[in-house]
């Protein structure tokens, strides 16, 4: 017994020595801000998006929504217990997908279109084949111990999923079985974003931690600490080599790979509403981040500093995306509507 | 027995963070000049800072078609 508290003693000594080393090593390459070394950055002045369509449709709140590869179709997941395919070029709707489950938290398309996966209280993933006669159940990845937060395919036969049970998973559509399992959190899991490489992905948790994951060998690579309450959403920077968090503390922040740490932040003391989702104009300049507060402000990532804000929902933005053209951005709501804006 | 499985977690706690104390990182002034010279070079093709026309803007409110 008294051998083993010694153990555990060693064990514990030598983790807060190695977080010493890790904050010292951070410290030790901190020679500037990024606020500081955008000085010389031109201003992008007061962004002023136009609503262009509002979507409606959905008969209860919005949680999820996922631009296709396209560009062009988007599919959005609400309590009503449906999916919804959009075409939103014309505002129609091309597909509905009924739900075993109507607790929905998350929903994505694959990149050939030809798939959609959902999931979320019911701890489970489906994935449908929307390109059939009707929208067709391919399999349900049932393994998670809690409920599905997060989705992203990294082809039509590989799906990641992150879950409140603390975990993220890789599966194997052809199989339906789990091929990684990514732990380490010690919170729910809450959102995750894949590089543009799809070799690493980032996930964000309850635990106010994000993490860096290698997708093939389920490593967890760096861990980004800061944020004092859950992360709800994540996104990668364009370039791949950052990374950016919102947070119900208030604040997004922006975490530099290769630095190993937060280079800048995102908050403003009249802002007093969690961030529940964000994405990244194609530049990487600008960040739509979505509030508790009905809105969506836009950040420039640069300099920190607040340069428009959307409004227009009666609800709290519950999801927001930039599609890979860079055309526009689609925000959410639990007010059940779905606004572009360009 | 819970004591020996605290030890096993502990010492998993310990490997990660080996492996996370070893990575070289690079200097913030350098990954800032990155970024923003990633951005810079983006500017002009992110159509939300550029703008979009209403001739080529793919969300513009769709005219009517009416069968003649």
């Amino acid at each position: 017994m008294a051998a083993e508290k010694a153990e555990m003693d060693a064990l514990k000594k030598e983790c807060d020595g190695l977080r010493a080393q890790i904050e010292a090593a951070r410290k030790a390459v901190n020679d500037n801000t990024m606020s500081g070394a955008a000085g010389g950055v031109a201003s992008v002045g007061r962004v002023q998006l136009k609503l262009r369509k509002t979507l409606k449709g959905h008969l209860a709140k919005i949680y999820a929504m996922h631009w296709s590869a396209d560009s062009r179709q988007m599919v959005s997941a609400s309590q009503d217990g449906k999916l919804l395919v959009w075409d939103c070029f014309t505002g129609n709707k091309l597909v509905a997908v009924p739900l075993k489950s109507a607790w929905v938290m998350s929903v994505a398309f694959a990149p050939s279109g030809n798939l959609v996966a959902s999931g979320g209280l019911d701890n489970i993933c489906t994935v449908y084949n929307i390109k059939a006669a009707s929208p067709k159940t391919l399999r349900e990845l049932d393994a998670h111990t809690g409920y599905l937060s997060c989705c992203r395919f990294l082809s039509d036969s590989e799906i990641i999923t992150a879950s409140g049970d603390t975990t993220c998973c890789l599966w194997d559509l052809e199989t339906g079985k789990q091929k990684i399992m990514f732990t380490n959190h010690i919170g729910d899991c809450m959102s995750l974003a894949l590089s543009p490489d799809m070799n690493t992905f980032i996930s964000g948790a309850c635990d106010s931690l994000a993490k860096l994951w290698d997708v093939r060998d389920g490593a967890c690579k760096q861990t980004f600490s800061g944020h004092t309450s859950d992360i709800n959403a994540i996104a990668f920077f364009p370039s791949g080599n950052a990374v950016i968090t919102g947070s119900d503390d208030c604040s997004c922040k922006m975490y530099d790979l290769r630095s190993d740490q937060e280079v800048i932040g995102y908050q403003d003391t009249s802002l007093n509403a969690g961030v529940t989702s964000l994405a990244l104009s194609s530049s990487g300049r600008l960040i739509f981040a979505g509030y508790d507060d009905f809105n969506c402000h836009i950040w420039d990532s640069l300099k920190g500093e607040k340069v428009g804000v959307l409004s227009g929902h009666d609800n709290r933005v519950s999801c927001t995306g930039v599609p890979d053209d860079g055309m526009g951005v689609c925000t959410g709501s639990w007010d059940s509507f779905l606004k572009l804006w360009n | 027995m819970s004591g020996s499985s605290n030890l096993v977690a502990m010492k998993k706690v310990v490997q990660q963070l080996r492996f996370e104390a070893s990575i070289n990182r690079v200097k913030v002034s350098q990954a800032a000049a990155d970024l923003q010279q990633f951005c810079m070079q983006n500017a002009l093709q992110d159509p939300l800072l550029t703008g979009v026309s209403s001739s080529t803007n793919p969300f513009r409110p769709q005219k009517v078609c009416s069968f003649l």
